[in-house]
């Protein structure tokens, strides 16, 4: 039996007066051990980030308190020691990994510099020893060029290998608990799955023990050993992942693992063969403006979408996939006319809309509408949902009573309640939100809709509900779609026919079963093959309608 | 509403501030009915002291009476804070509006003219301005607003910049929205609430500026004016410091609660900026 380093004990941490509920973590009990990796999986707002904070002592203090209960971390109580021994043991004993490494490092400092001051304030030794062991350091990261590196600023580095020097800085000093707070979250998946990997190894090799927040089940079943399910600051559920993955026992666990998005492809339906949409040749190129005071100086552009050309078939999902910057979110934009495209054809209906000015453009708005990617920045926040939705069909020439009442039904066959109409945006949840925002994309009765990435800013069991409302909406109104994402397995749920895109190119297009079975782009199969959690077999695919997940209160997501 | 006004009455020195101001308001209110007379009439024994002769405040080397000139002042104050501020807001609103929101050669020529005008010394630029237009009420007005506006621009500006580029923003293109209604409907109710805290702000400056204008004699010859009645006073300073005291005591005090009120609705309408302690 290895040593037990880490002991919470009836943990209660107090939300401030007028918050939706008096504690984030209600009677927490978790141990970890040497050596283990053990995930707190959970959807935004269950408290398992908090849980992390209050094992470094770092709750914003004094608004969120550990009311009572203990974290027994070697003997010492976390909760009650001095301030000087808490700070001397985060960093050296136990240190931490953030979501995002670009805020987590500090911009003007070197890399060097910031691993440096961890062994300034925990050790005494001589500047040149300091500077080795941070290459050292830096190797086992497996950072390429540790010298070059060292003398680096964070923002030279991409994000993976910034995620790699947070790692260096935190492991420096072998500590005997590593906290990741989804440190791959923000992430593309082909630098996940080297992190993952990455975390892993110097796990084994350090015995280090990890504590490891995530909301993504594909991730716990690559690197936990043991899980622990949280919901609204309670453990439902804890276990082995064997055990939790295959045969959870709680509802909501059972839930939740339901409504991870599976790894299986959909099969193409039947489709018409009629076209509805056809992309020649777009291109669009970033920069090369001219400055006030910029004569002479060289010009910097970049080429964001190059000679993309596709076919969305009527009735059809087209997925366009590909990781951040692969120019999949511009592509969609010019699609739709929001971006100037450089040069390229996009034909509905016999017109070149790359050919129309802003007035000749006005009518051919209704025909394509889009869905955006994060539901609190795409509604505004001072005009009320009801006319939000009805404001399109009245620019495009309804009587405002016309256009009511379409956003009455339309509220309804999104699935929300009917006193929505005469609410502001800031009373709803993300997933509510994004139902807001589909029908004011079907206000205007679409042929073709773009989603820009719709449920990467939602919880799972939420992305499986808005997931099948985009499915039945586009059978019941003939809908096309082109649903960008980068995510494989949202892909392979809802897509019938894939595009890989990288660089701006699209690499490979294809039906997304065959794409799945034999990618043929070197690249096409490096995405497939990073995605996490393939080792995990998922019983047969729950029906999701029947998989009702506990009611969500009306305003939990939003802060 | 209620809850902008819980969040506002949490700050005391706000409330504070609106009380005072609420105050000075009612004072200029009734100035016609508490001094029904002219201010600038000589009313009795020059160089009063406070309380006696019937005077409240004293008189000036002419007999006239302060505690009148006050009451009679604070209009023309409240007046000229709001309507050159007004003006200004209505200005810098039109010039940050279009060159946040097409940006490129517009934003780059309106920017241009709007640091014309920030390079010049406000206070020096509206006394040449009300000297060559002759001071009169108008022209202060003017002046004021000529060397305000150019912040408001600046603010609107940037906040159409960050606004434009967000989804819902974007959305509302995609609905084929005329730029004109994004920009008045969609944009512009979202950054009210830094306007109204620059514009409550800029009330107590422009109340500022138009008393040092009246200190150096450009004020309008026909209003009375707390910078006129201290520059009326000021040779006097030391045989009767009245004159002097109680405008600039008005003065000072309007501006102060002016600033807490903007301080106030800064709190209350940036509720993130709320924690600072």
């Amino acid at each position: 039996m290895s040593t037990k380093l880490l002991s919470i004990r009836d943990l209660h941490i107090a939300l401030p007066s007028g918050a939706d509920r008096d504690y984030a973590v209600e009677e927490l009990n978790l141990d970890l051990v040497e050596g283990e990796t053990l995930c707190i999986v959970g959807e935004s707002g269950s408290g398992k980030s908090l849980t992390a904070r209050a094992v470094m002592g770092l709750l914003p203090a004094p608004h969120v308190r550990v009311e009572k209960g203990e974290i027994n971390f070697n003997g010492e109580d976390i909760v009650k020691i001095s301030y000087d021994r808490l700070r001397e043991i985060r960093g050296s004993e136990i240190s931490m990994i953030f979501q995002e490494p670009m805020t987590a490092l500090n911009p003007v400092m070197t890399i060097g510099k910031q691993i440096d001051e961890v062994f300034r304030f925990h050790v005494n030794m001589s500047s040149k020893e300091r500077v080795q062991r941070s290459l050292k350091l830096l190797d086992d990261v497996h950072l390429p060029d540790p010298e070059k590196i060292i003398s680096a600023y964070p923002h030279e580095l991409s994000g993976g290998q910034r995620q790699r020097a947070m790692i260096a800085m935190a492991l420096a000093l072998n500590p005997k608990i590593l906290i990741a707070d989804e440190p791959t979250t923000a992430l593309d998946v082909t630098t996940q799955a080297q992190i993952l990997k990455l975390i892993k190894e110097l796990q084994l090799s350090y015995n280090t023990g990890v504590l490891f927040i995530t909301h993504d089940f594909g991730v716990v079943a690559d690197i936990a050993d043991r899980v622990v399910v949280m919901q609204e600051g309670r453990i439902v559920e804890s276990g082995t992942v064997k055990n939790i993955l295959n045969a959870p026992e709680d509802h909501y666990t059972q839930g939740l693992i339901a409504a991870v998005p599976r790894l299986n492809p959909r099969e193409a339906r039947t489709q018409s063969g009629e076209i509805a949409l056809e992309v020649r040749g777009l291109n669009k190129v970033f920069g090369g403006e001219r400055r006030f005071f910029g004569f002479g100086l060289p010009q910097r552009k970049v080429i964001a979408v190059k000679d993309v050309e596709f076919d969305l078939r009527r009735g059809e999902t087209l997925g366009v996939v590909g990781e951040s910057g692969s120019g999949k979110s511009t592509l969609a934009r010019c699609v739709i006319r929001l971006l100037e495209n450089d040069g390229g054809k996009i034909m509905l209906e016999g017109v070149d809309l790359n050919g129309l000015n802003r007035a000749e453009m006005r009518p051919w708005r209704a025909k394509i509408q889009m869905i955006f990617q994060d539901p609190f920045a795409s509604l505004n926040p001072r005009i009320k949902v009801g006319d939000i939705i009805a404001q399109g069909p009245i620019i495009q020439g309804n009587s405002k009573d016309v256009a009511r009442e379409r956003a009455r039904e339309l509220i309804s066959i999104v699935g929300l309640d009917e006193r929505a109409f005469d609410r502001y945006p800031h009373e709803f949840s993300g997933g509510q939100r994004q139902r807001i925002g589909i029908a004011r994309a079907l206000a205007l009765d679409p042929e073709i809709l773009i989603a820009d990435e719709p449920v990467s800013a939602l919880d799972v069991s939420i992305q499986a509900q808005i997931l099948s409302l985009l499915d039945d909406i586009r059978d019941q109104m003939n809908l096309s779609m082109i649903f960008i994402t980068h995510d494989l397995r949202v892909a392979a749920q809802i897509c019938d026919r894939l595009a890989v895109m990288r660089y701006g190119e699209i690499v490979e297009t294809g039906a997304t079963a065959e794409l799945f079975a034999a990618p043929q782009h070197s690249y096409t199969k490096a995405l497939i093959s990073a995605v996490p959690g393939q080792n995990w077999k998922q019983e047969a695919p729950v029906n999701r309608a029947i998989v009702q997940m506990p009611p969500v209160e009306p305003s939990s997501n939003t802060v | 509403m209620a809850d902008f006004w819980e969040r506002y009455s949490r700050s005391r020195s706000a409330v504070l501030g609106l009380v005072i101001l609420g105050l000075v308001i009612f004072m200029a209110g009734i100035a016609n009915l508490v001094f029904p007379e002219d201010p600038f009439r000589l009313a009795g024994l020059p160089m009063s002291l406070p309380g006696t002769n019937g005077f409240l405040l004293g008189s000036d080397t002419l007999g006239r009476d302060v505690a009148a000139g006050i009451a009679h002042g604070a209009k023309t104050s409240i007046l000229i804070g709001l309507v050159a501020t007004l003006a200004s807001i209505f200005i810098g609103l039109i010039f940050g509006a279009f060159a946040g929101y097409y940006g490129g050669r517009i934003d780059d020529l309106l920017m241009r003219i709007t640091e014309v005008f920030q390079t010049i010394p406000s206070f020096v630029f509206a006394i040449l301005l009300v000297a060559i237009m002759k001071p009169s009420i108008e022209s202060i007005v003017i002046a004021i607003t000529v060397v305000s506006w150019p912040g408001v621009a600046r603010l609107v500006r940037g906040e159409f910049l960050s606004l434009k580029n967000r989804e819902f923003v974007q959305a509302c293109h995609t609905l084929g929205m005329s730029d004109f209604r994004i920009m008045l409907r969609e944009i512009l109710p979202n950054c009210l609430s830094p306007i109204i805290v620059i514009g409550s702000l800029m009330v107590a400056t422009a109340i500022l500026i138009e008393s040092g204008l009246a200190f150096l004699g450009l004020g309008d010859p026909n209003i009375m004016s707390w910078g006129f009645q201290i520059g009326a006073g000021r040779t006097m300073l030391r045989s009767a410091w009245w004159i002097c005291t109680f405008p600039g005591i008005a003065i000072l005090v309007t501006v102060l609660s002016i600033n807490l009120v903007g301080e106030g609705l800064n709190d209350a309408l940036n509720p993130r900026l709320r924690e600072r302690n």
